[in-house]
């Protein structure tokens, strides 16, 4: 079958390599439907995330149509369109019984890597490392699922294959960052980044009763499809001083609730970016948190941020003072999509949240490369580049 | 999940005839204070389950003339704490970095079969990794090969 390799830093291509096959008696088989590109995948792709191996199959975000179930799979049958979370959850451990789905104790094949980096291991993901489950990834014609009782969910009627594949991380990932950070009505929350996850962060935050959302970013496009797509209000980083207008915009307090959706690699206009860059590239950091320190600055006294941007390893120049003397709450996580996936699928259903407008450019799996580079570049007003495969569309 | 919480701690002689305990090097005397280490997981399921009649759950059970084992409640509900130990203090040069890359520290297979354990108790099967692994043979993937490959014998258990 034709798969999405990873080949070394910054070099992708499309390669055969062996269909998948059913390795647990609780695995299925997935033809690819679609699947998409996402930011965290550029921090493999650019070298920031460590044991990826040449041929790595990457991807995590898609949805496909079951063709072979193991022995042991009682929810779906040959045939059912799904989308499939993209960590992976056994369903029955402490973590995945509490909600905590990427947190699973038993899908991380590679558990002393993780041990060694963070001191627990993470669940296990679909293509994002040997540290994080060496699991192949999801461009590939054909993905095994494993656990898909648990983390494969029928799509429902009326919602389409583009719509729904974001029901897979970007939808759930966002609604964890609002749902964890605490909105609440009546809140101010303040998001940074509008890709697809601020975007969703931002529909969350809103739909969980929020006062006022803002959505910061620099992208022209992007902001225009926030505001526009969204509800949300926006602000241009590289035209205003962010957090001036933030405390205008907040009565002098600062919001309530900061959620950070950049990531590792981020941007800014200051010298901090500068610094960040140059600190990064002498491996003297690993992750560059620009938009953790703004949100940490910006957000009220008391206040929560949540950090959903991937991050790796190491950071510089983390305000924690900021944190103990303004007395917030700072959380993280991976998406734990098993927890809200059926509840957000009925709410696209309902047209309470839309995704279709995130799928700016759409080619056939064997284009994947080219996708990548539109995404990275973020050219042609790129927001997310869509692959498509062989499996039956709904 | 609810657990019986009157569940005792069970302090169990494992294995043929339940044989006591013998050490064959002392404790004090082992280089690496570690290689003596209880190597504990905690089960999401009632300590009964995990060693009905003091009887360890396979694959854990195939080495048990060797371990020491407990199980006991976990706080909050959180299931059952398994903890087994080698009866022999593994030695110096097989907890050694080398020993390890080699695959000769037997704690290795120990911490294999306390996480498969873990997961046929709670989830029914052992998740296995994709195959084959990757698809294009490099000296830095042969590495991490060998690293992942050694992986599930290895962390902080």
């Amino acid at each position: 079958m034709k798969a999405l390799c990873w080949q070394g830093v910054n070099e992708l291509s499309v390669e055969q390599v062996p269909d998948p096959e059913l390795r647990n008696d609780q695995d299925v088989i997935v033809r690819l439907v679609a699947g998409t590109t996402c930011g965290s995948d550029l921090h493999l792709i650019g070298g920031y995330i460590p044991a990826m191996r040449a041929g790595d199959v990457i991807g995590h975000e898609f949805l496909g149509e079951v063709v072979e179930t193991g022995s042991a799979v009682r929810r779906h049958k040959v045939g059912d369109r799904v989308v499939v979370a993209s960590f992976v959850g056994c369903g029955r451990c402490w973590y995945c019984a509490n909600d905590l789905w990427s947190l699973c104790d038993n899908t991380n094949t590679n558990p002393g890597i993780g041990q060694a980096l963070f001191g627990y291991e993470s669940g296990g993901i679909f293509g994002y490392s040997h540290a994080m489950g060496g699991l192949r990834g999801s461009h590939a014609e054909y993905v095994r699922v494993p656990f898909a009782d648990y983390g494969a969910f029928p799509v429902p009627d009326g919602v389409d294959d583009v719509s729904a594949l974001f029901a897979s991380d970007s939808v759930p990932t966002g609604w964890m960052g609002a749902d964890l950070g605490g909105v609440k009505p009546g809140d101010v929350v303040a998001v940074w980044g509008c890709g697809a996850v601020g975007q969703m962060a931002a529909r969350a935050a809103i739909l969980l009763g929020a006062e006022r959302v803002i959505s910061i970013d620099r992208i022209p496009e992007r902001l225009e499809m926030t505001e526009r797509h969204i509800g949300s209000e926006t602000l241009d980083y590289t035209s205003t001083d962010v957090a001036a207008e933030l405390r205008e915009r907040t009565g002098g307090r600062g919001p309530d609730v900061c959620i950070e959706a950049v990531g590792m690699e981020a941007h800014s206009d200051g010298p901090m970016h500068l610094y960040d860059q140059v600190k990064q590239q002498l491996r003297l950091q690993t992750d560059r948190p620009t938009a953790v320190r703004q949100a940490v600055h910006a957000c009220r006294k008391g206040g929560t941020v949540f950090v959903l941007g991937v991050f790796a390893g190491m950071v510089d120049k983390f305000p924690l003072g900021a944190v103990v003397n303004k007395g917030l709450t700072v959380r993280g996580a991976q998406q734990h999509g098993q927890r809200y996936i059926p509840m957000l699928l009925d709410r696209m259903a309902r047209g309470e949240i839309s995704t279709a407008h995130l799928a700016t450019h759409t080619m056939p799996l064997e284009r994947a490369v080219e996708g990548y580079d539109m995404f990275k570049e973020k050219s042609d007003g790129c927001v997310r580049a869509v692959f498509t495969g062989p499996g039956r569309t709904g | 999940m609810k657990h019986v919480k009157s569940a005792l701690v069970v302090a169990a002689a494992v294995g043929t005839g339940a044989v006591a305990a013998r050490r064959t090097r002392s404790r004090a005397a082992a280089g690496d204070e570690s290689a003596d280490r209880w190597l504990t997981v905690t089960i999401n399921r009632a300590p009964t389950d995990v060693m009905p009649d003091g009887t360890l759950p396979q694959p854990l059970d195939r080495m048990a003339d060797r371990l020491e084992a407990r199980v006991r409640p976990a706080p909050g509900d959180r299931g059952a704490e398994l903890a087994v130990r080698l009866r022999e203090t593994p030695s110096d040069a097989e907890t050694s970095l080398p020993g390890r890359l080699a695959g000769e520290d037997p704690r290795q297979e120990v911490r294999t079969a306390l996480r498969e354990a873990k997961a046929i108790l709670e989830a029914g099967e052992v998740m296995l990794p994709d195959t084959p692994p990757t698809t294009k043979e490099t000296p830095v993937g042969k590495a991490i090969g060998m690293v992942a490959r050694r992986s599930g014998g290895e962390g902080v258990l």
